[in-house]
Parts: structure tokens; C-alpha cells; sequence
């Protein structure tokens, strides 16, 4: 297999974008990348989305991206694997790379969800479950959370206001951040006093509903210095699946997909989880993001809510987590949400992160969960010396 | 030959009876007592929209001290019609003795359909088709039970005056803009008993977009700026978005505080800034420049710049001010709301 470089990335901001469809976000993020690369044709497309025809009555995503873009007739495809949809693209084209099918090769993600109110939405996230033996009991993708947030609570006794210290770091992050949706600090008081969305999750906890576009181009890591003097490898990678249905799972405190992807990637990059300087992980919700810094082995069962209201997850503690406000702030547009981390580590790693950059950052790591867990899908990024 | 339109007489309605919003949100669940405003007005069982247009019309014709068959068109703005095919406006217009010599029509366009009248009426005199011409904004709005709405959605209405400026009106307008786009961010289809609403696609792209662009254009053509201004009135579909709308143009919350209505009354959709209006020339005085900015879904928002004249100060009594018909309040319960309101249906 070759090895893979991220040589160039691009973005819009997270937002309301009343005035842009998706055809318009993606296409925004793709030029802002090809410009980067000065790359006017590509080998192949992938794009993470997860609910086009559910918002827009818009399938086939490939054909309408390369034709926008103005690409001549690339191989182009949309990817779905519901919130891990973007890391699912990207590993799909890392493995065109690495596989010497194709060389230029741009990965992006794109939800359009503003198209639609609210009561849609819950639906379309809810498409992300087992329809026939658990939404179809009126369960939302809120409320199963939900459920996990509780399991948590019960069995390691993490109080709400030590869980709510995961949006406030959020929030903090984000506040510099001048693409985040949600660029403004918060206070564990806020989030204890908004609203529950689903009893104990609060309105604070969940990530909001936003739009969204971002891209990377990646290329074999032996071309990259064509096209950057700053390419980021992809040094590890893993993907895996657990059960679709909570009601099916052992335990509801943990994903055990993130673990399997994790322990893969971590393999196949050769470090472990105290050498990652930065990481983006998938908070979704408080407790989502809580149980992630745990099965990624960056703290142990029960000690994560703890470790983040200490500071350890800030810039200058053990690993610096959602430096540009993850899911919570920076905003959650669902298919495009892991190639957003992706592109964050890699401005991390570039030295690229504005107000956020982590001194001397070197490994960064990407975890994307579909569904409550059912796909996590985790990269590892290094910076060459 | 005058080429400014002033207002002779204008008269404002609100009904009696408030429900707080705190009733309201006991009944459906509530957002930590996260509510949009303190409380509403609500049309009694005998009260709609005609009877609203009606009483805002007397006031304003014992302002004006004019004999109603001058009056040569009466326009109702309002999306309240107690007809579906049939004219509120005659209704209107023979309550308060301006039939048979007489153009009436309803207008509708959502929360700007009483200033949409403003334009018609202030051209008519402006003609010399009429010597008077009266514009009315008024509804008995309705929201969804159990819908953000119906915190807010209330009943109201003010009716205007319009006649060639001069010494015996009470102030003029010195411009007028009306900037409209297709948005849709709410609408009622027919047949349909609700309103239904874009959710937040009310707000930044619709509400602010075009109250913005229409104040703008108009500080553009006028040469005007906020600070040439004595007071502002805003369309008010909540407490927040007027103020905040008033804080992006350059406005001070003195500016707008005796027109703010709707944290006591609730939005009474096309009345809503006309009553704002109607308060605020209540207390203005010779020489002030006021701002009125209506916003319509669907959407639209129309702005003017008014002089107010000498002859206010002789226009006050004895018709009763905005503030005094706001503090002549019963308040209902919800059940007693949903009875009043036609919400339980057989």
C-alpha cells in the first residue's frame, strides 16, 4: 500500500446559509481546495452526506458535485454511513490512494439541513437507528442518547454539571474559531438551565443544526511535495461496526466500535493514545463526546467528565480536544462533520489553527460516530519532520 | 400644491382580555419559563376583526373631527377576514358612515398589510382623487395550540386619516419605502385553519433582511440618519426582534420604548406596529421625527419617516390613549382563551 498526504483542504463556514444549496456549499469548500492544490482535475470523488434525499429529494451527489465543479467526468460517488458518513468518505478515498487505483483524489462532506423545519430533522437524524425494531417506537436520535446519558450516569455516578464541562470547553474553542456556527462562550450554569431536548440531555448539550461543507485533497505521500511544502499524512486508520440497536448491546456506556477502530489505527500508525497531541472527537452530544475520550484511551471508564472540567483536554493539557469547538460549536452539519475534523487536525498539524494552534502538535486523530455508535470510523494524522 | 400626504386622525383598538404567557406554556410544557412575551390581548367571544377596524376607525374619525362620508376610501389590512369571499371593508366602511361614495378593499400581506394601505391611501389624497382616505391595520392573529405562536399571536388593530398636508393634520410624511421579496418564511394555505412557519428562516433571512433594507433605503433617499429620529416603531412578532433589529440600524432603546408594545400586547400581526405607531404619536410632540418600519411575511417591509405637526397637541382628548386601553385588562385562563379564540370545535 502507499502511503497518503493530505495536500490541500477547504471549508465553509458553519452557519444558517438560507442563500446557498447544497450544490453551491459543497462547491464553495471543493474550489477553496483545488485553488490550495492549484489542481483543476482530479482522479476521483467521494463525497460524505448523509440525508440529500431525505432534505433536498437529491440523490446521486457524485455526478451533481464533479458536474458543478466543472471536473471532466471523474469517477464520483456519494458515501452514507449516517454521521460517519464524512470519515467513511475519507476512508474510502485513502484507500483509493493507498492502493495505487488513483492519485488526485478530493474527499468532502456536505449536509444542507436548514432546508427543512425541525420535525423533519428529527426524522431524517432518526434514519441514523434501527427503524423497524427501534424508532419506530417513537424514539428520537435525541432520546437514545439519552438513554446512554443516563446508563452513564447510573453506573459511574458523573454528575450533570461535571458532564456539562465538555460544551463550556466547546464553547471556549469555538469562540476563536471564525468558521464555527456557534462562536460564543458558555457557562456550566447555561447548561444547566436550558431546556431539556430529552431528559437529562439539555438544549447546551446537543450540537446544533447548521449547514455545511468541507474537503481535503489527498494525494500518494511520494507526490505531495508537488502540490504543498506542508503535507499532513494519514498514518493510521480504522473503521468498525457494532450493533445498529441499543436494545442489542451489552453495554451502553461504551462504543465499542470506537474502541475496535481505534486500537486499528492506532496499530497501523504504531503509536498509542498519549502520543496524540490533538484530537477531534464526536460530541454530538456532552455524553457522546465523554464516552469517546474514554474509548479512545485518552482517560479511563468514568474519569473523562472529570479530566475535561481539570483542563486536560484544553491546549496545554494531556491532549488537546475539539480545538476549533467540535460537534457542540463549531457546529454538527451531519455528513460533512468528519471531514470537518479532519481538515482541523490538519490545520493543527500545519501550524495552520490561528488562535487555537497547539504548540509543536505533530499527531492528531479523528474519531466519527454514525448513529449511537453503530459506525466509528477513526484517522490518525502526522506531520512530516 | 402639497406633495406630502399628513394624518388627520388616527385611533387604536385592543380588546380586553390578556392571558399571560406563563398560562400558556403551564398548559403545553415549557422552556424553563423561557417565554417570547409577559402577556397578550385576546378578542372576546363577540369581537373579530371588524369589530377591531371598527372601533380604531371611530376613534380615529372623532380625532380627524371630519365627516366620514369624506372619507374616500376605506382600506382594511388584516389576515383575519370573518369572510373568506366578502369585503371586510364594507363592513367597515358602513359602520362608520362612509357608504355609498366610497373604494373599500382588504389587503393582505401578512403583518404589513395595514402599511401596504398607508401607500394607497397617502397617493389617493395625494391625487385629488379624495379628500380623505383611511388605512387600517388590525387582526385577531391565531396560533397553532401548543406552537411557538400562539405565546404571541394576539388582536389589535389602528386606523389612519390620510388627507393633503396642512396646518390641520398631525403629521406628515416626508418619505416612504417599500421593499419586498419573494421569502417565504410564513403563510396560511387556504382552507387551513393555522399559520405555518419557516422556525428560524423567520428571522435573520426574512424579518431582519428586509426591515433592514427598507429603514436603509429610506435613511438613503431621505438623507436621514437614527439620530435625526425622536422615536422608532418596529413591527413587534415577539419582545426580542424589535429591539434587536432597532440596535443593527443605530437605534436606542428610548427611541423605541413607547411604541414597544408587544411584550404587554403580543403581536397583533397587522395592527402591530400600527398600534406601536398609534402610542407613539400619543405621546410625541410638535417638530419629532418618527420611523414606523412594518414587516410582512412573505415578505415585505415598508418604511416612513413622519413630521409630527402642531395640531397633535390638540388631538389628544378625549379619545383614549394606547397606554390607557392597555391598562383596561381581564385576564382569562386557557380555557376560557381556547372558548373566546373558536379553538374547540365540534
Amino acid at each position: 500500500m502507499r502511503k497518503v498526504a493530505v495536500i490541500a483542504v477547504g471549508y465553509t463556514k458553519v452557519s444558517e446559509h438560507w442563500n446557498l444549496s447544497i450544490r453551491e456549499l459543497f462547491t464553495e469548500a471543493a474550489l477553496m481546495a483545488l485553488n490550495e492544490a492549484n489542481i483543476d482535475q482530479i482522479d476521483a470523488l467521494y463525497i460524505g452526506n448523509m440525508f440529500s434525499g431525505y432534505c433536498q429529494h437529491q440523490e446521486h451527489l457524485g455526478v451533481l458535485m464533479a458536474d458543478y465543479i466543472g471536473l471532466k467526468s471523474p469517477p464520483a460517488v456519494k458515501i452514507e454511513a449516517a454521521g460517519a458518513s464524512g470519515g467513511m468518505a475519507l476512508r474510502e478515498g485513502v484507500q483509493a490512494v493507498a492502493s495505487g487505483l488513483h492519485d488526485l483524489v478530493v474527499v468532502g462532506g456536505v449536509e444542507k439541513m436548514t432546508d427543512v423545519l425541525s420535525p423533519d430533522i428529527t426524522s431524517a437524524l432518526a434514519m441514523a437507528t434501527d427503524q423497524e425494531y427501534e424508532a419506530f417506537i417513537g424514539a428520537t436520535f435525541v432520546a437514545l442518547n439519552a438513554m446512554v446519558k443516563r446508563a452513564y450516569q447510573h453506573k459511574y455516578g458523573v454528575s450533570d454539571e461535571l458532564i456539562a464541562t465538555l460544551p463550556v470547553h466547546c464553547h471556549e474553542m469555538a469562540s476563536k474559531n471564525p468558521y464555527a456556527q456557534h462562536p460564543f462562550k458558555i457557562t456550566v450554569e447555561q447548561v444547566l438551565s436550558s431546556p431539556f431536548i430529552a431528559e437529562p440531555l439539555r438544549l447546551l448539550e446537543c450540537s446544533p443544526v447548521g449547514d455545511g461543507a468541507a474537503v481535503l485533497m489527498l494525494c500518494p505521500l511520494e507526490k505531495a511535495k508537488n502540490f504543498t511544502d506542508a503535507p499532513i499524512e494519514i498514518a493510521g486508520m480504522g473503521a468498525a461496526t457494532d450493533t445498529i440497536a441499543l436494545y442489542q448491546r451489552d453495554d451502553l456506556t461504551t462504543f465499542k466500535a470506537t474502541i475496535e477502530a481505534a486500537e486499528i489505527a492506532y496499530k497501523m500508525a504504531h503509536i498509542k493514545p498519549d502520543d496524540v497531541d490533538v484530537a477531534e472527537i464526536h460530541d454530538a452530544f456532552s455524553i457522546t463526546g465523554i464516552i469517546s475520550l474514554e474509548d479512545l484511551g485518552f482517560f479511563e471508564k468514568g474519569k473523562a467528565a472529570e479530566a475535561v472540567s481539570e483542563g486536560q483536554i484544553a491546549p496545554g493539557g494531556k491532549v488537546a480536544v475539539n480545538t476549533f469547538g467540535g460537534l457542540k460549536a463549531r457546529g454538527h452539519p451531519v455528513g460533512a462533520t468528519g471531514v470537518y475534523q479532519a481538515v482541523e487536525v490538519v490545520k493543527q498539524l500545519r501550524g495552520d489553527a490561528g488562535k487555537n494552534q497547539v504548540d509543536g502538535a505533530e499527531i492528531g486523530l479523528t474519531q466519527n460516530v454514525g448513529g449511537v455508535g453503530g459506525t466509528v470510523t477513526v484517522h490518525i494524522f502526522r506531520r512530516l519532520g | 400644491m402639497t406633495k406630502e400626504a399628513g394624518i388627520i386622525g388616527y385611533g387604536a383598538y385592543i380588546p380586553i382580555y390578556r392571558i399571560k404567557a406563563q398560562e400558556i406554556a403551564r398548559m403545553w410544557g415549557n422552556n424553563n419559563g423561557h417565554v417570547p412575551i409577559m402577556e397578550k390581548a385576546v378578542a372576546g367571544i363577540d369581537e373579530d376583526l371588524v369589530t377591531i377596524a371598527v372601533e380604531a376607525a371611530k376613534y380615529a374619525i372623532r380625532r380627524a373631527k371630519i365627516d366620514p362620508r369624506e372619507i374616500g376610501a376605506v382600506y382594511v389590512g388584516t389576515e383575519s377576514k370573518p369572510y373568506a369571499v366578502k369585503p371586510s371593508g364594507t363592513i367597515v366602511a358602513e359602520a362608520i358612515g362612509a357608504t355609498p361614495l366610497v373604494v373599500t378593499a382588504d389587503f393582505e400581506f401578512a403583518c404589513k398589510a395595514g402599511t401596504e394601505a398607508f401607500h394607497a391611501c397617502m397617493d389617493h389624497v395625494l391625487a385629488g382623487r379624495m379628500k380623505y382616505a383611511m388605512a387600517i391595520g388590525a387582526d385577531t392573529a391565531q396560533g397553532r395550540p401548543g406552537d411557538q405562536l400562539e405565546y404571541t399571536a394576539a388582536s389589535g388593530g389602528a386606523a389612519f386619516i390620510f388627507t393633503k398636508k396642512s396646518d390641520k393634520t398631525l403629521a406628515y410624511c416626508e418619505g416612504a419605502v417599500s421593499f419586498v421579496t419573494d421569502t417565504p418564511d410564513f403563510w396560511r394555505r387556504a382552507h387551513e385553519h393555522y399559520p405555518m412557519h419557516a422556525e428560524r428562516f423567520t428571522g435573520k433571512p426574512a424579518y431582519f433582511h428586509h426591515i433592514v433594507s427598507s429603514v436603509k433605503t429610506l435613511m438613503e433617499t431621505t438623507g436621514l440618519r437614527p439620530s435625526d429620529f425622536k422615536y422608532a416603531v418596529f413591527h413587534q412578532p415577539n419582545a426580542k426582534f424589535p429591539v434587536k433589529v432597532a440596535k443593527m440600524l443605530g437605534f436606542t432603546l428610548d427611541q423605541i420604548k413607547p411604541g414597544l408594545l408587544s411584550p404587554e400586547i403580543g403581536n397583533c400581526y397587522a395592527g402591530s406596529s400600527l398600534v406601536g405607531f398609534a402610542a407613539t404619536l400619543d405621546v410625541a410632540n410638535p417638530d419629532d421625527r418618527i420611523l414606523l418600519a412594518s414587516y410582512g411575511s412573505g415578505a415585505g417591509s415598508d418604511a416612513f419617516s413622519f413630521v409630527v405637526q402642531d395640531t397633535i397637541l390638540e388631538k389628544r382628548n378625549p379619545i383614549p390613549s394606547v397606554r390607557s386601553l392597555i391598562s383596561e385588562r381581564k385576564y382569562i385562563d386557557y380555557s376560557m382563551y381556547v372558548k373566546f379564540r373558536g379553538k374547540i370545535r365540534a
